[in-house]
């Protein structure tokens, strides 16, 4: 007896004398056990006050007709703070980076008598695309992230996966997809990576797909700036913060739309299956330690999600001022593809430049809007330092202002954030992907699955728009 | 000056829970430890609040089952030892599969830790019993830590600590790792239980179930002669008497013979993999 062949052949005979139930037997014995000692050791002293309440909030939230509403307001109320929050410090932060410092730059490389190129590529160019992330990101995420955060600490995410999971049931994928959607909201990547937490490969593998469809913090300034600029100024004065937070929560919902439409699709198409069943448990609610919170929000996530958008923001604003500025022929290289994409842009209700913006931004969605600025700056030559095409002002009526010189209607606006919502995901989340599945194929669906349907849902929206008006 | 040789604290000096002074959060820097110490337990029972309690490290807590879903490592240092400790993805029982869960099942069973801390939720303790009793069958080597104590008392439980390390047989520790109450004390059992030199037999759970203990005893054996190094060849037993597939793949092809390698060329070879 000394191969590991005959000795599993020897456990199939041993297993044919043991009892059936096995398994059963076994984890009835534990049970019978662990009952046996806290019996012995744990005596409970009626419910406390404690708990009586936390069973009334638990009924609350997790009744449908309660909890829905519930989720869905607090996530207005969220993008509302996160809205209206941000916009001040945002417009102090721009007028510190981009007008102050950028002068102050540039008036630092005339001094040294630098020569006017490496000018426009440093100041320009990187700094410029790092300084507008900075003012674009850090007030909407150093508002958004420590309010989710506290959110996770008091328990409210099991509730919303809780509530989900009779959503996600029906459409064939785990209920445990909506704490994964959950953290994608942070960051698609890190949603990935969560969706370890679901132990069916097939409903896995769907987690993981549409797992894009959660808005990432790298889209979120984008929709916000969108609502800001273009939508919030449609509504009467006084409601324009609350509009435009109801047009993300749209968006959002919209993704969230998305994510069990393709989860409805792939579960009856290529990801065919039974819904597992799982067990979740419900923690209790904790009072979240507040500053404790605030500084770890604050320093592991929004700071290093903003180092990340510097890092990336630094080589693309090289590449943009390049792109202006290196001609060839008559035209620079960014105006020959903003040229040749305008009519495909237009079928889409964008433009050349968004599309050229999404294509620099692949590795980051964050810096998307700042690209957006800069090439639109540079191309049409508008507002602030008319030679050099730089902005100088950054409250919302210039950004208005100067989109609206680059061609831009409020269907412009409305597509771009539908698809900023639906398009591929960044590099960053594309490697995990594939570190996770471990498939070429999968990854590629994960990128044009949402990119498609991004198209798609655009061409039609700027069809229908330009029917009716 | 005095030589610092000079100073023999005395017996209640070393029992007394203010040595815990002598703790230095090592965080990251965990090379050359003495020892070894892994956290384990059921999901959403603080495991990274004591974990970032004892590193001083700031991993991410969530009130939420599942928020850790990969290893992590930090270090501390006590009394003049190093201490390396893994802070495990929480798991219902061993006897589960999946991907986060396997991390903890495979990390507890081969990767023989020094000192296992099962970290317990105090408000739901028969549920964390199951847990318990399943990691005891594999080691004695292992501290209770009663998390959540506050809570506990919150909702009026009262839990006799002694008589539950007298059933359990080992140590327990009462702790509220948010405030950090109880930490103190937790280290200082740690330390002992890795100081320790004798190597308890594994708690044997009793299995009423007919021709079970002979059937596993024939494995046992047959494994040990196979896989002379294997850890835990009694639970591999029990796996393969179950009809665990993938115990019998690793079996099969030989690959849980390389578990039985150390820790750090598994683990490697493990993330290098991932």
């Amino acid at each position: 007896m000394n191969t590991p062949e005959e000795l599993i052949k020897k456990t199939a005979e041993l297993r044919w004398q043991l009892p059936q139930n096995l398994h059963d037997r076994i984890s009835e014995s534990i049970y019978g056990e662990a009952a046996r000692i806290a019996e012995r050791s744990i005596t409970r002293g009626g419910t406390g006050r404690r708990l009586a309440w936390q069973q009334n909030l638990d009924r609350l939230l997790t009744n449908p007709w309660s909890a829905f509403p519930i989720m869905i307001g607090v996530l207005g109320a969220i993008l509302w703070l996160t809205i209206v929050g941000a916009n001040i410090p945002s417009s102090i932060l721009a007028g510190l980076l981009v007008d102050k410092g950028h002068a102050l730059l540039s008036g630092w490389f005339i001094a040294a008598g630098a020569p006017e190129w490496l000018r426009g590529v440093c100041v320009d160019g990187m700094y410029l695309a790092t300084a507008w992330v900075v003012a674009v990101m850090l007030p909407p995420m150093a508002i958004f992230f420590p309010c989710f955060t506290l959110l996770e600490d008091f328990g409210f995410l099991p509730r919303v996966a809780f509530n989900l999971d009779r959503v996600f049931q029906k459409v064939g994928a785990h209920g445990k997809q909506a704490l994964t959607m959950a953290m994608g909201l942070g960051c698609n990547a890190a949603g990935v990576v969560a969706t370890r937490i679901i132990d069916s490969p097939r409903e896995r593998l769907i987690a993981i797909i549409t797992n894009n469809f959660s808005l990432c913090n790298g889209r979120w300034p984008t929709q916000i700036l969108m609502a800001g600029v273009f939508i919030g100024t449609l509504a009467p004065t006084g409601w324009g913060g609350s509009i435009a937070a109801l047009s993300v929560l749209v968006v959002a919902l919209l993704g969230f739309g998305f994510a069990l439409l393709t989860s409805w699709f792939l579960a009856r198409t290529v990801l065919r299956g039974e819904a597992t069943s799982f067990s979740l448990e419900l923690p209790p609610y904790r009072p979240p330690h507040f500053f404790k919170t605030l500084y770890t929000s604050l320093i592991d996530r929004t700071l290093i999600v903003l180092w990340r958008a510097v890092v990336f923001a630094l080589p693309a604003g090289a590449a943009i001022w390049l792109s202006a500025n290196v001609h060839l022929g008559d035209q620079s290289v960014a105006a020959w593809f903003v040229h040749a994409t305008d009519p495909l842009a237009w079928t889409m209700g964008l433009t050349g430049v968004i599309l050229l913006a999404y294509i620099v931004a692949i590795p980051a969605n964050e810096i998307v809007v700042p690209t957006i600025l800069m090439l639109t700056v540079l191309l049409t030559g508008a507002q602030g330092g008319a030679g050099t095409g730089v902005m100088f002002e950054a409250d919302n009526e210039t950004v208005h202002a100067i989109l609206t010189a680059g061609g831009w209607t409020t269907l412009t606006a409305v597509c771009l954030m539908l698809f900023s919502l639906c398009h591929n995901p960044c590099s960053t989340t594309l490697y995990t992907i594939y570190r996770e599945t471990r498939s070429v194929k999968w990854t590629i669906v994960s990128a044009l699955l949402p990119l498609v349907i991004g198209c798609v849902l655009c061409a039609i929206v700027a069809f229908i728009w330009r029917m009716l008006a | 000056m005095i030589p610092e040789d000079s100073h023999q604290p005395g017996e209640a000096c070393v029992s007394c829970p203010s040595r815990f002074s002598q703790l230095r959060k090592l965080g990251l820097r965990v090379d050359d430890c003495d020892h070894v110490i892994a956290l384990a337990g059921n999901p959403n029972t603080g495991k990274t609040t004591v974990f970032n309690a004892l590193t001083g490290l700031r991993m991410h807590t969530g009130n939420w089952p599942g928020k850790t879903i990969s290893r992590a490592e930090g270090g501390f240092s006590y009394d003049g030892k190093k201490y390396k400790i893994v802070d495990l993805p929480g798991t219902y029982s061993l006897l589960s599969a999946s991907p986060d869960e396997e991390v903890a099942r495979t990390f507890l069973l081969f990767g023989r830790p020094d000192v296992t801390v099962m970290v317990a939720d105090a408000t739901c303790m028969e549920r964390n019993l199951n847990l318990i009793l399943q990691v005891l069958q594999i080691t004695r080597r292992a501290v209770l830590c009663l998390n959540l104590m506050d809570e506990a008392r919150a909702n009026s439980l009262e839990i006799d600590v002694r008589n539950l390390a007298r059933d359990l047989g080992v140590p327990v520790v009462p702790c509220s790792a948010r405030s950090g109450q109880g930490i103190p004390e937790l280290i200082r059992e740690i330390s002992i239980m890795a100081a320790r030199t004798d190597t308890p037999a594994p708690r044997r759970l009793p299995l009423e179930v007919p021709g079970l203990r002979l059937a596993l005893d024939q494995v046992e054996a047959d494994l040990q002669g196979l896989f002379p190094h294997l850890p835990q060849p009694r639970w591999v037993a029990l796996r393969l008497l179950e009809g665990d597939r993938e115990i019998m793949d690793a079996v099969l092809s030989g690959d849980i013979g390389a578990l039985a390698e150390p820790v750090s060329a598994q683990y490697n070879a493990k993330e290098s993999a991932t």
